[in-house]
């Protein structure tokens, strides 16, 4: 799955974040490059504080860099700065994020959370909820389509929400510590479905994890070291 | 998709539990509204009952509600006799407090001429005075129904008609009596000094006295002119009716006025920071779906809506259970309360305008919120 020659979606090149100055700045990220490709399913390392959420946040549009480039799905969006006047619609139509606790709306039940991403980017109610059903049937949680998030089980309410994550048919997945809330064969069962989902969308998915017992399933493993870019062979990725 | 009626629906019972305490506030609000208008109204009532265009005082006195005005009873023949005056009636007002089963009743005592002008407008059960003498109609606030009979000064009257809405500045319901009945009834509570020198013979002024004759005037005549000429009398002095009114409102009313005002500002206020506190409140406990809206891809009028549409459905559902509530136990307040449908209004309007202003709050905190928070880390 490490094949350069395939659609590079995720393009950061030489990209920094601090916080404060002086004596006080803190290097969040130092010169971070990193490619992802189509259908990739990457992840990436490190303990607390070492930059890993930053990393995401800035893939994500959320946050700033302080230096570099970043390139989305062949688009470059941030060159010293924001390429884009509207992140949110970037967002909206690239991205998707996968939480740590699924994150899906309390007063929403499983259909309304995956169709409300679709009519925010324009779909009518009657599209939104065809399309969130059949995801959430292929998701196999169809027939818990209208639960309210408080009666689904852990893994019932992740696949809920990455049904969410997929709605918009994104080409990027971002998801942050996507099988915490998990026992190992749920986690399991939640990584190859994400890697079913990239291979058939063509999509890139980066996760932040800690979970070792899922490693296996990561095409590519990068370590962040005091806001240092690594690969699993210890490289400048 | 609605949004705020979603997360409402959710957390049906909190909501409704809110606007329950929304509404009792809104109660109270609206019951300050209605005492005010039942004060203006109350006070006006009796000044109006009588339809009088002109009131004859006492010289240097402003009338008979605003200080005491003593004027000899036999006025009302020269009032009536003056050019344009096409009715006119002595009255006489007093307060007095006479015992009723066990419990003490504070009545406004009218007296007036039968057949003349003053007596009651219209009896809404029973009759009018048909006796010369111990017969009463009675504002059915008194407690009183026809039949029952009362002990004023020393007299037993017997009750014969009821009226509605007739009431003094301080809310005593009124009785209407015979003018002599309240004549004798002013001598016999009037001081004991008085009343020795009564005994003894001595001329008792009281009796002969009104406090104003009231006279309607021929359609046409210029009830300025006529209060000219009596007021060039010796010791009379004349009102039209709407300076009657309006001494009513600035001499008697108006701190009383004044007063509920203040409080119903006070109370605005209150309602205006408790609404803004509960918004507030309501989108703080939101912050971290409103970083996941905004993560993936609501855009801020999205995120507004929620909030103000939320604030709003607070302020109608609380003013809507408020004005169910007023309506329902105005009619056991001790004093009237008034409700015109431009209070309500009026209230609603209020409430819209807090209702932004506080959503306001929780809009600025919403905005501020970094998507990121959703992410964690």
């Amino acid at each position: 799955m490490t094949d350069d020659s395939r659609r590079v979606i995720v393009d950061i090149k030489g990209v920094a974040k601090h916080y404060g100055d002086g004596e006080a700045r803190v290097d969040a990220l130092r010169n971070v490059d990193l490619r992802v490709h189509a259908g990739e399913v990457v992840a990436l390392l490190g303990p607390s504080g070492s930059g890993k959420t930053t990393l995401l946040n800035i893939i994500g549009c959320i946050i700033d860099p302080s230096e570099g480039q970043v390139s989305l799905d062949g688009e470059m969006v941030y060159d010293g700065k924001w390429l884009r006047g509207d992140l949110r619609r970037l967002r909206l139509d690239k991205i998707g994020f996968i939480f740590q606790a699924h994150n899906l709306l309390p007063f929403l039940n499983a259909t309304d959370n995956v169709a409300l991403v679709l009519q925010l980017a324009g779909k009518t109610p009657a599209q939104a909820q065809a399309r969130a059903q059949e995801l959430l049937d292929y998701l196999e949680v169809g027939h818990r389509a209208r639960a309210m998030p408080a009666l689904l089980s852990g893994g019932e309410a992740q696949r809920v929400a990455i049904a969410r994550a997929l709605a918009n048919s994104p080409r990027i997945i971002l998801a942050d510590e996507p099988t915490a809330a998990l026992d190992s064969k749920r986690a399991g069962i939640v990584m190859d479905l994400l890697r079913k989902l990239s291979s058939e969308q063509d999509a890139c998915i980066i996760a932040v994890t800690h979970d070792e017992k899922i490693l296996d399933r990561f095409d590519r493993l990068f370590h962040l070291r005091d806001g240092r870019l690594e690969n699993d062979k210890g490289d400048t990725p | 998709m609605n949004l705020a009626f979603r997360d409402v629906r959710h957390n049906l019972f909190r909501f409704l539990l809110t606007c329950l305490g929304l509404g009792l506030l809104m109660t109270v609000v609206l019951a300050m509204m209605g005492i005010y208008n039942g004060l203006v109204a109350d006070a006006l009532n009796i000044v109006k009952a009588p339809q009088a265009d002109l009131w004859v005082v006492e010289a240097e006195t402003q009338g008979p509600f605003a200080e005491a005005s003593k004027i000899p009873g036999d006025t009302r023949d020269a009032v009536a006799r003056l050019h344009g005056v096409a009715q006119a009636g002595s009255i006489t007002y007093q307060t007095v407090e006479a015992p009723f089963e066990g419990a003490t009743l504070r009545l406004y005592v009218i007296g007036y001429e039968r057949g003349r002008l003053g007596g009651p407008q219209t009896i809404i059960r029973g009759r009018g005075l048909e006796a010369s003498h111990f017969e009463l109609v009675a504002d059915a606030k008194t407690g009183l129904v026809p039949g029952d009979t009362l002990i004023l000064g020393r007299n037993r009257f017997t009750v014969v008609g009821l009226v509605r809405d007739t009431m003094n500045s301080g809310g005593d319901p009124a009785v209407f009596l015979t003018l002599a009945d309240a004549q004798v009834l002013q001598t016999q509570l009037a001081p004991p000094a008085a009343r020795v020198q009564a005994a003894r013979g001595a001329s008792v002024t009281s009796g002969a006295t009104v406090a104003a004759v009231i006279a309607r005037l021929d359609p046409n005549v210029d009830a300025q002119n006529v209060a000219h000429t009596v007021r060039q009398w010796k010791h009379l002095s004349a009102l039209t009716q709407a300076e009657q009114e309006d001494i009513l409102i600035k001499s008697v009313v108006d701190k009383a006025r004044k007063q509920i005002g203040l409080f119903l500002g006070i109370l605005l206020t209150v309602s205006a920071v408790v609404i803004a506190l509960i918004i507030y409140t309501m989108t703080m406990e939101k912050l971290k779906q409103i970083a996941t809206l905004k993560l993936i891809g609501a855009s801020d009028r999205v995120i507004i809506g929620l909030i103000v549409q939320q604030s709003l459905a607070l302020g109608a559902v609380g003013l809507t259970l408020g004005l169910g509530l007023i309506l329902t136990v105005k009619d056991y307040f001790p004093r009237r309360v008034l409700l015109e449908p431009v209070n309500a209004l009026a209230l609603a309007g209020i409430i819209l305008v807090v209702c932004v202003l506080a959503s306001g709050l929780g809009v600025r905190a919403a905005l501020k919120v970094d998507p990121a928070t959703a992410l964690g880390g």
